[in-house]
């Protein structure tokens, strides 16, 4: 099937009629107007010249109306151990393969739906993220069937692991993740979004998540983008902090024929820290695109972020990275570093560090790099009796390494380090 | 030690090699025997560099005349990687810092990689720990750096002990060592050489190009070549080194 863009559209919106109730039903009813309204972006628009979505414009995406059961050795590759696991599968959550063992009294971690009472949930669902604006985000907050609710007063030792899994189905489907991530005043966790695939399917996964830092609340923050190789994959997070607030995202992108995450970050009260790290590691015709927007809105804020692109084949890989300093940010104390590997010569990289200050008496920086392999680095490892395609993953896997080694859980960074060793082999051969 | 009923090991004939467009070497002879350790001297810019980057196939050069064998392979039909397989290793005077890429890591993998060009089993790394463990009494290293990633944020020492590491883990026939002495202080002069010397068989041989005698007090050579303008333009014994140090280079060039 090969339709306009205008025909995905329409069928995007045609979507499944998920029923709620009360204020989230009104909610509802106002995304899917938003959506209506706000259409898909143009390719003029600032924000998306660089991505070419067309691949997905293909497509018609059905909503999924059934739940495909799966074995927990299914899920087995995407386990962490000693985690509190939420699963969902195409958008369903998923009990039986859920593992919420390791939660103590400090936590909830649940489903969406099952806690829509929970006075929190209707506090913040929806309030961060800006779906007036953004038609991704307004279809997902019509057609979501489920999501995580993870609400932290403690200190949860334990990392919360929310799994999303898409199934292959006999048509292309519409998938609608969603996550509140509600941090109580001095608490802390580690939270790992994922996002996964099974049988390689054709689907797009539509993504956002909302996290609320109260005061000096900190939180580990990892998104893992494995999507299937033929998926679309577009996430929207909203993240606000407050006063004293640590927030700390490893954002990885490895995933998906296209894929774009949009990460915007408030700071809400005086001395908030946000540290950023993000990858995109992509071969073949892969499309990967990341903007993060960082707002400081209040004095004593500090931000340090480091990006990096990894483009190999005739992949093409967008960073727009945005800071903004807003009128009365005094003392506001900003990092911005874009650092790039090109692989291929048909590979394509487009970087944006962008810093807007509107305010004195501020520390930013910014910069970027493009380079390649390094010829010397590889002469050695060669003369060390290492061939050259496993010598180029060593030193691709190394460039990558820097990025991944943030992520606070080591077995999951271990996972995902031999999975790139692999590939990389493989992409070599 | 000289025998000359030995192998050759390395046998070089009339070796000319530019690098971007530039000839540096003009006709290099040079036979190295199994038990040897030969020393090559010169002048920055005589080529001596040039000829242990183009023996392990560094790309930035190429070879435009003669031959080089490694244990009678012709090491120009091999791609660098297949003649550090063969058994030819470069001790590099610059390391280069890979930073993400583990010590511990890359000697585990360079060493399988030869394991399974020998056929032999390759090393666990619980079997590769008591391997390395053994060997890093060689260069006297704290095991700390196994741990780092290569040569990131070591000494100039560390990074050439590294090397010799590296050397000892795989134990080539044949080890170039490009200036090996370069930034050392004689501490490190001293443990880098009795590291080399402990690996000497005679079954291997050693190849140093060196700018000064200073490290082959500690090692000391069999041979001394004198390489000027792209040739070996002299060759003794280790008293030719003591000669150019008191001396200098001008008088076997003026000879030449």
């Amino acid at each position: 099937m090969n339709l306009t863009k205008e025909q995905c559209f329409e069928q995007l919106l045609l979507g499944k009629d998920v029923k709620s109730e009360g204020w989230l039903a009104a909610i509802r009813i106002d995304a899917l107007e938003r959506a209506r309204s706000l259409h898909f972006p143009s390719e003029r628009h600032d924000d998306w010249r660089f991505t070419d979505m067309s691949p997905m414009f293909q497509h018609g995406f059905q909503p999924v109306g059934s739940f495909a059961r799966l074995a927990l050795a299914d899920i087995g590759k995407f386990s962490i151990p000693g985690s509190i696991r939420l699963v969902f599968v195409d958008g369903y959550y998923d009990a039986g393969l859920s593992d919420l063992a390791q939660a103590d009294a400090g936590v909830t971690v649940a489903s969406l739906v099952e806690r829509s009472g929970d006075q929190q949930i209707e506090a913040h669902f929806s309030r961060h993220v800006p779906y007036q604006q953004d038609a991704f985000a307004a279809l997902n907050t019509r057609f979501f069937e489920d999501g995580a609710f993870v609400n932290v007063s403690g200190e949860v030792a334990a990392p919360i692991h929310i799994l999303h899994v898409a199934t292959r189905r006999e048509t292309p489907s519409a998938i609608y993740p969603r996550c509140l991530v509600v941090m109580g005043k001095n608490s802390r966790a580690t939270l790992i979004e994922d996002y996964a695939g099974i049988g390689d399917g054709v689907y797009l996964s539509n993504a956002v998540t909302e996290a609320v830092l109260e005061e000096h609340s900190q939180l580990q923050h990892v998104r893992v983008q494995r999507e299937e190789k033929n998926a679309f994959h577009i996430g929207h997070g909203s993240v606000v902090a407050a006063k004293g607030s640590i927030y700390t995202s490893t954002s990885l992108a490895f995933g998906a024929r296209v894929s774009r995450h949009t990460l915007h970050i408030t700071q809400q009260g005086e001395g908030a820290e946000m540290h950023l790290n993000g990858l995109a590691l992509i071969s073949g015709r892969q499309i990967a695109d990341t903007h993060t927007r960082i707002d400081h809105a209040v004095p004593k804020g500090k931000s340090v972020q480091l990006h990096k692109c990894i483009a190999d084949g005739a992949s093409h890989a967008v960073f727009s990275g945005k800071v903004i300093v807003h009128t009365g940010a005094v003392g506001t104390d900003s990092v911005q570093s874009s650092r790039n590997l090109l692989l291929s010569g048909k590979a394509h990289i487009d970087t944006q560090p962008q810093l807007e200050i509107y305010n004195e008496d501020v520390s930013c920086k910014h910069g970027a790099t493009v380079g390649q392999i390094d010829a010397d680095a590889l002469f050695f490892l060669k003369s060390r009796g290492l061939d050259d395609v496993r010598a180029r993953s060593l030193l691709t896997h190394a460039f990558a390494a820097e990025i991944i080694e943030k992520i606070p859980v080591p077995s999951l960074v271990e996972s995902l380090d031999r999975t790139i060793l692999d590939e990389r082999m493989k992409v070599g051969e | 030690m000289i025998n000359n009923d030995s192998k050759v090991l390395l046998e070089v004939k009339n070796l000319k090699a530019e690098v971007a467009g530039v000839e540096i070497l003009k006709g290099v002879d040079l036979t190295v025997r199994a038990g040897e350790v030969h020393a090559i001297m010169g002048v920055n810019g005589s080529g001596k560099s040039t000829f242990s980057k183009v023996l392990a196939g560094h790309p930035d050069y190429t070879v435009k005349g003669g031959t080089a064998a490694l244990d009678g392979k012709d090491l120009f039909s091999l791609a660098a990687e297949e003649r550090a397989r063969a058994g030819l290793f470069l001790a590099f005077q610059y390391p280069v810092e890979i930073p993400g890429v583990s010590n511990n890591a890359l000697l585990r993998l360079a060493y399988n990689t030869l394991q399974n060009e020998r056929g032999l089993e390759e090393l666990d790394p619980l079997e590769f720990e008591d391997l390395v463990q053994e060997k890093i009494k060689v260069v006297e290293m704290d095991p700390s750096f196994l741990d780092r990633s290569v040569n990131e944020g070591f000494s100039g020492g560390e990074k050439k002990r590294n090397e010799i590491l590296q050397m000892a883990i795989l134990e080539p026939k044949l080890a170039i060592l490009d200036e090996t002495d370069s930034g050392l202080d004689i501490d490190a002069l001293r443990i880098v050489a009795n590291g080399v010397n402990s690996l000497l068989t005679p079954d291997n041989a050693v190849v140093m190009v060196t700018h000064y005698q200073r490290l082959l007090n500690y090692i000391v050579p069999d041979y001394v070549h004198v390489m000027d303008s792209g040739r070996i333009v002299k060759t003794g014994g280790k008293e030719l080194a003591l000669e150019l140090e008191a001396r200098g280079y001008d008088w076997v060039r003026a000879a030449a």
